[in-house]
């Protein structure tokens, strides 16, 4: 009996989180209740992306998009669309602006115009654990071509030729590297791949190894094809769990069809891939303190040269990529570099995967052609900003980037664009700030990131962060003085050239950044003692206006310090020395009686 | 399964291809659209549908998209399906049973000839050429 019906459930880590798996056996019962358990094919894939409604659930050839979906809702969707064919409205998408006509179709989603998903091709449309969804879909198709019809020099030529530049964030060419480790005389080489993922708010290479690991496998074996490698590892998280289980199905399933392994499709090459568990530090991204990690030695950075590429693991020739990189490497080879080449800008080819998180109305995984300038993404695709406030700012690249103002969300986005307006790709965590966020805070927050993530091998990275912590914090406190902002700068360059590693170098970028496009926060946090976010506590003051107030005490119950006090209809005061200024008064007046200043 | 040859991989590919291809509605222009009201679900339009379903498995076409409705309007000539192929007008037939869906892939979508004894509903015949 042929499959009428496909039903598409969500199964990345936040739609998971979201009883994902609940909705998944719900449907498969449900389905076995009404008698339709033939007829439909349930299969959990990997993210859709628009994880801002999720969980999502999908029906084809219905075409229906159900959102925000709940295990109770399998029972409906089932006995209305499968059994029945109709669209269950109530769970149905709605375009938030309407416009588009009553011809519904998943295209017509904003979320997903002016994407173009290469590295997520298969993410949400194929079953991640089975291996078959990944053949049909041209899966191994590259290893076929990589094995039987190119020699080495011809994977090199079109990887040159696609321009491709690797997603990690630091934008090296991928052919110049995997040429560096191919030319290299050596018994033994090595295959990595970096899944180390640790930036604040990003969550690419996690979703791309949920949706699609074997993706990331077959690039892998390709570049142990290219540099002539019979080993490789995957360096991943311990906390991604989902990931590391896919991937060791995945792994699993490619053994036992020979794609893995000793005379991979009788082709006499043998490569086989190991997965390796990081202990979340962020320095462990960082490729020489992984490949010590990997070593069993405590991770941290080495100086370079030697690369990698010439002498890595174990002091041999290792070529390492992230997993975005990798993912767009089975593509390349089979729709040629020269396609690829087609998209993006002029020096940097190709799309990049953003997370896109913050104050946005669409927050989720978007990939787009390298150049959309931010504004698509943010105003497009994310939708603007939430609650109708005004954007302040976008930060990128995490504790190694900076924060782009609203002067420059129409430049084209790509590697050299980004640097050059004091940013950077970065592994492509995009946080979206409003006018409620306080710039200095925010900062404070990355500083405290890398304080704690310092591997401190370095003077530079070790004092140079909590220094610069340390004046933030006082900004934040009020006790700041402007001759500090100086020093800032001074402590900042000065790591940007003496820091042994990445971390290090790019540390001090979200001060430097915000240094240079907020001096007036900067100013009226340290001069007029303000935060006109009004998020740094101690600079905030609630006061009762008597003419609006009119003792209800509804503010003094809710206080937790009990520090309002007045008769009952007769105006209150707030004691401020004991106000902790946790809000609760300003949030409970029903009558705009206080203020915050 | 046991370790692959290359020409195993590729059988598998283009068997599990067609597989995927019918998850696809993008791009196929051939739509066939099964009344599946109570009344169509009474009359015996599962039967049709699962026809419909073999005889395109069977026959390995790839651009075609069955779809469900519920009640056409025609609750006297269930299952009512209405078929639309580009380059012909859309036809609404009745009475299909599982012969006669078998015989609608065969001859209105692989031969572009429409079933004659049971149109239902057609467009006047001087739309047609």
């Amino acid at each position: 009996m042929a499959v009428k019906n496909y039903i598409l459930v969500c199964g990345g880590t936040a739609c998971e989180s979201a009883k994902g798996d609940d909705i998944y056996k719900a449907l498969l019962k449900e389905a076995e209740a009404h008698g339709v358990a033939e007829d439909v094919q349930i299969v959990k894939t990997g993210c859709f992306g628009f994880c801002e409604k999720g969980p999502i659930v999908k029906v084809l050839p219905e075409q229906a998009f159900y959102v925000e979906v709940v295990p109770e809702d399998a029972k409906e969707i089932i006995a209305e669309t499968i059994v029945k064919g109709r669209i269950v409205e109530r769970l149905q998408y709605q375009p938030e602006k309407g416009a588009k006509g009553d011809a519904f179709d998943i295209e017509n989603i904003e979320f997903y115009q002016k994407q173009y998903r290469i590295v997520l091709r298969n993410c949400g449309l194929i079953n991640p654990e089975s291996i078959d969804e990944y053949v049909a879909r041209d899966g191994y198709a590259a290893l076929e071509k990589c094995l039987f019809e190119m020699t080495p020099e011809d994977i090199i030529e079109e990887l040159k030729i696609s321009g491709l530049r690797g997603r990690g964030g630091a934008g090296f060419p991928t052919w110049l590297k995997w040429n560096f480790s191919r030319q290299v005389e050596s018994q033994q080489k090595y295959v990595v791949c970096n899944a180390d993922e640790g930036d604040p708010g990003a969550y690419m290479d996690r979703s791309t190894l949920e949706g699609d690991p074997h993706s990331v496998l077959e690039a892998m074996i390709i570049a142990g094809i290219c540099v002539g490698a019979d080993y490789g590892a995957i360096y991943i998280r311990a906390e991604y769990p989902l990931a590391i289980e896919r991937l060791e199905t995945a792994m699993k399933q490619a053994r036992e069809y020979g794609l893995l392994g000793n005379d991979i499709l009788g082709s006499g090459f043998n490569f086989d891939i190991e997965v390796r568990l990081g202990a979340g530090a962020f320095v462990c991204g960082e490729e020489t303190a992984l490949l010590a990690s990997i070593e069993g030695k405590r991770g941290m950075p080495i100086p370079k040269p030697p690369f990698p590429a010439v002498k890595g693991l174990f002091g041999q020739p290792t070529v390492i990529n992230n997993v975005e990189t990798f993912a767009n490497v089975p593509v390349i080879i089979t729709k040629g570099g020269k396609w690829f080449s087609q998209i993006g800008t002029e020096k940097s080819k190709g799309t990049k995967v953003f997370a896109l998180t913050g104050k946005i109305k669409n927050s989720g995984l978007v990939e787009v052609p390298m150049g959309t300038t931010l504004r698509e993404i943010v105003f497009d695709i994310g939708g603007g900003i939430r609650g109708g406030k005004k954007f302040k700012a976008v930060q990128t690249g995490g504790p190694s980037g900076g924060v782009i103002t609203e002067e420059f969300l129409d430049t084209p986005i790509d590697f050299d664009n980004l640097i050059s307006i004091g940013s950077m790709m970065g592994s492509g965590g995009m946080i979206v700030m409003d006018e409620d966020d306080c710039i200095i805070d925010v900062t404070k927050f990355y500083l405290e990131f890398c304080v704690e993530e310092s591997c401190g091998k370095c003077a530079p990275c070790r004092i140079g962060t909590k220094k610069l912590y340390e004046y933030l914090d006082r900004f934040t406190k009020g006790q700041g003085k402007m001759e500090d902002l100086k020093k800032m700068r001074d402590i900042g360059n000065a790591m940007k050239k003496a820091s042994l590693c990445g971390l290090g170098q790019t540390a001090a970028n979200p001060v430097l950044s915000t240094l240079k496009y907020f001096p007036e926060e900067y100013r009226q946090h340290i001069e007029d003692g303000k935060c006109i976010a009004k998020k740094c506590k101690d600079l905030v003051r609630y006061e009762i206006v008597a003419e609006k107030c009119i003792g209800c005490t509804v503010c003094a119950r809710k206080c937790p310090v009990n520090c309002i006090e007045g008769e009952r209809k007769k105006p209150h005061i707030i004691d401020q020395d004991r106000c902790i200024k946790c809000g609760a008064c300003y949030d409970g007046c029903k009558f705009d009686a206080i203020t915050v200043s | 399964m046991a370790k692959m040859t290359l020409e195993e991989l590729r059988k598998l590919r283009s068997s599990q291809k067609s597989e995927m291809e019918r998850r696809d509605v993008e791009g196929k222009e051939i739509h066939i659209i099964v009344g599946m009201g109570t009344c169509g679900i009474a009359a015996g339009a599962k039967m049709a549908l699962d026809s419909f379903l073999d005889t395109i498995k069977s026959n390995n076409l790839t651009d075609v998209v069955v779809k469900q409705t519920g009640c056409m309007g025609l609750c006297y000539s269930e299952p009512t399906v209405e078929v639309k192929v580009p380059g012909m007008p859309d036809i609404i037939y009745g009475n299909v049973d599982a012969a006669v869906a078998k015989e609608i892939v065969e001859k209105h979508i692989m031969h572009k000839k429409m079933v004659e004894n049971h149109i239902q509903d057609k467009p006047a015949g001087d739309i047609i050429k």
